[in-house]
């Protein structure tokens, strides 16, 4: 029997649609996944432990701890001190790649840039243990650097490409007539940046500012290699802090399935998971929401 | 402006600085035996050839998952798909992926290709694990690829009487395929400088054997550096073999970044 064309079309029609729902079952799989095995955990452990449990000490004789509040403040310590980092460095060298930086130069930054977005986790990571540790330990005189201040320089480093590269193309998309419009009554550049171009660019640079969150938040080897681990609540920036990438990095590999420690690390999975959906949602809202008012 | 100057200055002496630090230590480890050689005397010497050929290995069944099926989601987004709830509902779920720590897709690969599947930790479950984390980024660019195919060409094939799937082979594919060639490049560099989905997949801390099979286990770049530099038990004693790892992990990954991006340039410039 011959295949018609218009057979093979009809074919092609339901593979790729099948193919298109894929990325739909992947997600729910997913989030089915660590709903299932992350109640588990609560067989045998209560909620009200789990959430609101200061100490994370899973091998402790008899009476292990689950508590994950230390976990997530661990993650939020290193996420937030590589914003503080990361949006005024990000945000200003976007300003310049858009506006103000000549061709030649643009032409040497932007490859720079796009060149780190791919540099791996682990040699950030290698990085922080080989040159910022050392250095944050001489700084501040400490006995070493490897401490909460190093996961946040070495997360804001891993942040910057992609708040630059978004927050770039944002300050572009303004149109240039609100500038031209500012220039005309007299304003200075400057002037004109700050009252005029930024607060326009405002969507894109607040959807960047998410985006590059999202990824401090979710990344693993970086700030497994180089915050120490300790998993005692930590009191400030030069503490070594294990945040809650990290716990399921050291601890998946050396638990026994089925058991209660194994199902504790998905539900903490879950709980990852759910942040960083709640952050890219929320960047789709900001992104939408100011997107219809220009 | 002066303030805007610093700023960059300072993102720019950061990732610089990064670099060179890699590059200049990495390079005093460099030799053919370093490249071709597996380690040896507790990982204190010799080299990284398993580490490398692990990595290969697991990034080619990366794409061999993560390139037809993200390159077939793209077409059917693009080409096929009407603006339906249906179709935003798989863009949500795409955009979302995205975003995904990379550790879960690890605890997703261990419960479900591991455990669930059975595949066992072998290069078959990390591949497949780093396949969904590498697939939103391929739909993505894709689509883009796609997209900027004029759809005036699209209809002057449907007009000379090609089917649906006739135009999209023989006119829009060809068009977007550097396209897509440097998004698949791209997320494919990202998949193999990834650690933690590999961790609890497939990757192993030592192996006397290259991988002869898609179910053995797997020595590779990133989790080698990981343990050369954290795990080791004299990591003072091997640290230029971890600058040297370093220095080969960072040359792939961005091997396969400057192709990208230089085939890039080459195809922006035909275009115009």
């Amino acid at each position: 029997m011959k295949i018609t064309a218009q057979q093979t079309d009809r074919l092609a029609a339901i593979v790729f649609k099948t193919a298109g729902w894929l990325s739909v079952v992947v997600l729910l799989s997913i989030f089915s996944m660590l709903l299932f095995n992350g109640a588990k955990a609560f067989r045998t452990i209560s909620p009200v432990d789990f959430f609101f449990g200061l100490n994370w000490n899973p091998a402790a004789y008899g009476q292990p701890k689950f508590g994950i509040l230390s976990l997530i403040f661990s993650t939020l310590l290193v996420t937030l001190g590589a914003m503080l980092i990361a949006v005024p460095l990000g945000i200003g060298t976007a300003a310049y790649m858009a506006v103000f930086a000549p061709r030649r130069v643009y032409r040497l930054i932007k490859p720079v840039i796009e060149l780190f977005a791919g540099v791996p986790s682990v040699a950030v990571g290698f990085a922080g243990i080989t040159v910022v540790a050392p250095a944050i330990a001489w700084v501040f005189g400490l006995n070493n650097g490897l401490n909460a201040l190093n996961g946040a320089f070495l997360l804001a480093l891993m942040s910057l490409p992609t708040i630059i590269i978004v927050a770039e193309e944002a300050i572009r998309a303004v149109p240039p007539t609100f500038q031209e419009a500012s220039y005309a009554l007299g304003a200075t550049p400057q002037k004109t940046l700050w009252h005029v171009t930024l607060p326009a660019a405002m969507s894109g640079i607040l959807a960047a500012v998410m985006l590059g969150m999202g990824r401090a938040l979710g990344e693993t080897m970086t700030v497994l290699m180089a915050t120490g681990n300790a998993s005692a609540f930590p009191g400030g920036f030069f503490d070594s802090v294990r945040t809650m990438t990290a716990t399921i990095a050291i601890e998946l590999g050396e638990t026994a399935q089925g058991t209660a420690h194994y199902y504790v690390l998905f539900a903490v999975g879950a709980v990852l998971f759910g942040i960083s959906l709640t952050i890219n949602i929320i960047s789709e809202k900001i992104a939408r929401r100011f997107r219809y008012k220009i | 402006m002066r303030l805007l100057m610093l700023c960059t200055l300072i993102v720019l002496v950061l990732f610089g600085f990064i670099f060179w630090d890699i590059f200049t230590k990495g390079a005093g480890a460099l030799s053919w035996e370093f490249l071709l050689t597996s380690p040896r005397k507790g990982m204190t010497a010799g080299g990284i050839l398993p580490a490398v050929v692990g990595t290969v290995y697991v990034t080619l069944i990366t794409a061999v998952f993560a390139v037809p099926f993200g390159v077939a989601t793209a077409i059917y987004l693009n080409e096929y798909a009407h603006d339906t709830s249906g179709t935003r509902l798989i863009r949500a779920a795409i955009r979302n992926l995205a975003g995904v720590p990379s550790i879960v897709y690890g605890l997703f690969g261990v419960a479900i290709f591991v455990q669930g599947f059975g595949l066992g930790a072998s290069l078959l479950a990390s591949g497949l694990t780093l396949g969904l984390l590498t697939l939103p980024y391929i739909v993505a660019t894709g689509e883009e690829a796609l997209r900027n195919v004029p759809g005036s060409h699209r209809e002057g094939a449907l007009a000379l009487g090609a089917t649906h799937w006739q135009s999209i082979h023989s006119v829009v594919l060809p068009e977007a395929m550097p396209g897509i060639v440097v998004g698949a490049l791209l997320g494919l560099s990202r998949a193999a400088g990834e650690t933690a989905p590999i961790l609890f997949t497939g990757v192993a801390f030592y192996l006397r054997y290259l991988p002869t099979s898609v179910w053995d286990e797997f020595m590779a770049l990133p989790y080698h550096l990981f343990i050369m530099s954290t795990q080791h038990h004299a990591i003072q004693e091997v640290r230029p073999l971890a600058y040297g790892t370093a220095l080969i992990l960072l040359g792939f990954v961005l091997l396969l970044n400057l192709s990208a991006f230089f085939l890039r340039a080459r195809y922006r410039k035909n275009f115009r």
